[in-house]
């Protein structure tokens, strides 16, 4: 049997490790350094109807263990997406999921509707999360009856599970993910980043170029773990769990909390080789903690 | 293929104010195919690598030289590292500067500003290594004497103006005035965005290659961090991954 397999609705997998949105690419920069079929699945960057190319630069900042970022989901748009990178990406064997912003309802339901059309999706990615857009779906991502209803409306017209990414920038987030999960999300992605800035010492002006960003990286595992823990024991959806994983303990770590599957960030930046080095570290972790398959260490913070 | 490496710290030393030169021994050096490449190193107690550029390389010796300006806490960490420890870096990263693409010039003028110096080094042995017979000469660009580095290098090689903006050492003022009473038909050029808009200004017939900085995280294109506007068909490029060198005229500066 595989130890690492892992059954998710649209996404029956070799292994629960694949990339978090925004942090791989569609997976062109990496496929030179190794096979991308040893991964579980691909999360791909952020589609949106129209090409955008995102905000100025500088768009990253260091911070302590982590970074922030403001690219502003840069994409090609959903149609260049089926055509070109979608195909490209399937000869792996790997799942792949796509990642849907969007300005107005509307657009996230016409990018819906588009990708519909192309066999190359496993499932779908909603994305009210994003916190460095003006309008790239924070708004729909705080209110749980917005929320709702953003996730009804995608469910609606999607032939693909839908799995809807929260936002940790909410006072509460078992409300959030209740919403969605009334609204027929199949799954739950927890957490995009956190919002923050940095200033620079010399000037005292914000380092990046949009002001605020993203907060990712090791520093936010421990906030990402938390609401994985409290989303786990009040829905009954699949959770894939994302936020500072950078070895195999992080990963065992977020199954024990309650995740089904879990998404690797900007630990990709750091050292492009982590996910393939997570995958075969894996196994040798199960037999040090007594485990067949790595879903026997599902939610055993509540055994 | 792999493009991580971990390198060992050979020699480190200061050469100017904040300025400081490193040689690094590994296999990474095998895998550098031209000059104007850079390295993403890890640096003690920071999370994200740093992006330098080779400004040598020796493939006999296994050793390639770096050299950084201290900016901030993580370069500070770096600048602290001692001889024997072990590096971890990906590289070489970025496409570096085409030797080849200087085939039909005759005078060819490298011009670095401040840290962008240190590459023009590399590039400056290629050309003067492929085209023996041309007429090539460096200026250097620094704001006071207090920053100036590796020009007697430089002077070793090829025949090298040092600028400087107050005029404590070479010459007074900017890169560019250097450069307008000369005879000039390739431009190389590597330093900060102003210096090569500047020169893009200045000379708008004249063809040449500039090399970008921006900051990144990935440095292999995958974060999206350190675009830039171009004139190719997706209307951007990526520092990192399609520079940081690029043809003059192709750059959109903002």
């Amino acid at each position: 049997m595989n130890r690492l397999a892992v059954s998710l609705p649209g996404l029956e997998m070799k292994n629960p490790i694949m990339p978090a949105s925004g942090c791989f690419g569609f997976g062109r920069e990496f496929a030179p350094l190794y096979d991308l079929s040893v991964l579980g699945g691909v999360m791909v960057k952020s589609t949106t109807l129209e090409p955008r190319f995102g905000n100025a630069t500088p768009r990253v900042a260091e911070t302590p263990n982590g970074m922030l970022n403001a690219i502003g989901l840069q994409n090609p748009g959903v149609d260049a997406i089926i055509e070109h990178e979608l195909p490209w990406l399937a000869q792996y064997d790997t799942k792949i999921i796509v990642n849907l912003a969007g300005s107005s309802k509307d657009d996230y339901i016409a990018t819906a509707k588009r990708l519909a059309m192309s066999q190359h999706v496993d499932a779908i990615e909603l994305n009210i999360s994003c916190p460095n857009v003006k309008a790239g779906g924070i708004q729909f991502g705080t209110d749980p009856e917005v929320a709702g209803e953003l996730t009804a409306a995608i469910k609606a017209v999607s032939l693909v599970p839908v799995y809807v990414k929260l936002s940790p920038n909410v006072t509460d987030i078992v409300a959030m993910a209740k919403a969605v999960a009334a609204a027929g999300a199949d799954g739950i992605s927890l957490i995009n980043t956190l919002v923050g800035m940095r200033l620079d010492y010399a000037t005292g002006k914000p380092v990046l170029a949009n002001t605020i960003g993203g907060l990712s990286g090791p520093a936010i595992m421990p906030v990402a773990l938390r609401m994985v823990y409290q989303v786990a024991s009040s829905i009954d959806i699949p959770i894939i769990g994302m936020g500072g994983i950078s070895c195999a303990r992080d990963v065992v770590e977020f199954f024990s909390a309650g995740a089904s599957a879990v998404a690797v960030g900007t630990a990709n930046f750091n050292n492009p080789y982590v996910m393939p080095e997570i995958i075969d570290e894996l196994p040798t972790l199960l037999d040090g903690l007594g485990v067949v398959s790595i879903n026997d260490l599902k939610g055993r913070a509540w055994l | 293929m792999s493009i991580k490496y971990s390198m060992r710290l050979v020699s480190q030393k200061q050469l100017a104010k904040d300025v400081y030169l490193c040689v690094l021994e590994g296999d990474l050096v095998q895998q550098i195919t031209a000059p104007g490449q850079f390295i993403q190193l890890q640096v003690p107690d920071h999370y994200l690598r740093r992006p330098i550029s080779i400004c040598d390389y020796d493939q006999a010796a296994n050793q390639l030289t770096i050299i950084y300006k201290v900016f901030g806490t993580g370069t500070a960490a770096f600048a602290e590292l001692e001889a024997g420890q072990m590096v971890s870096c990906l590289g070489p990263l970025g496409n570096g500067f085409d030797v080849a693409a200087a085939a039909a010039a005759e005078q060819i003028v490298l011009v670095g500003g401040g840290v962008g110096v240190p590459p023009l080094y590399g590039l400056a042995k290629a050309l003067l290594a492929q085209y023996p017979q041309k007429k090539i000469t460096a200026v250097l660009g620094f704001n006071q004497a207090d920053d100036v580095f590796y020009a007697p290098e430089f002077a070793e090689l090829l025949p090298t103006t040092v600028m400087t903006i107050d005029g404590s050492l070479g010459e007074e003022g900017t890169v560019i005035a250097a450069l307008q009473p000369m005879t000039v038909d390739y431009i190389y050029s590597c330093g900060p965005t102003g210096m090569l808009r500047a020169i893009e200004t200045a000379f708008p017939e004249v063809k040449g290659q500039v090399s970008l900085e921006e900051r990144m995280a990935c440095g292999f294109g995958a974060c999206m961090a350190c675009v830039c506007k171009t004139d190719n068909d997706k209307g951007y490029a990526r520092v990192c991954l399609d520079g940081p060198v690029f043809a003059m005229g192709s750059v959109v500066y903002e």
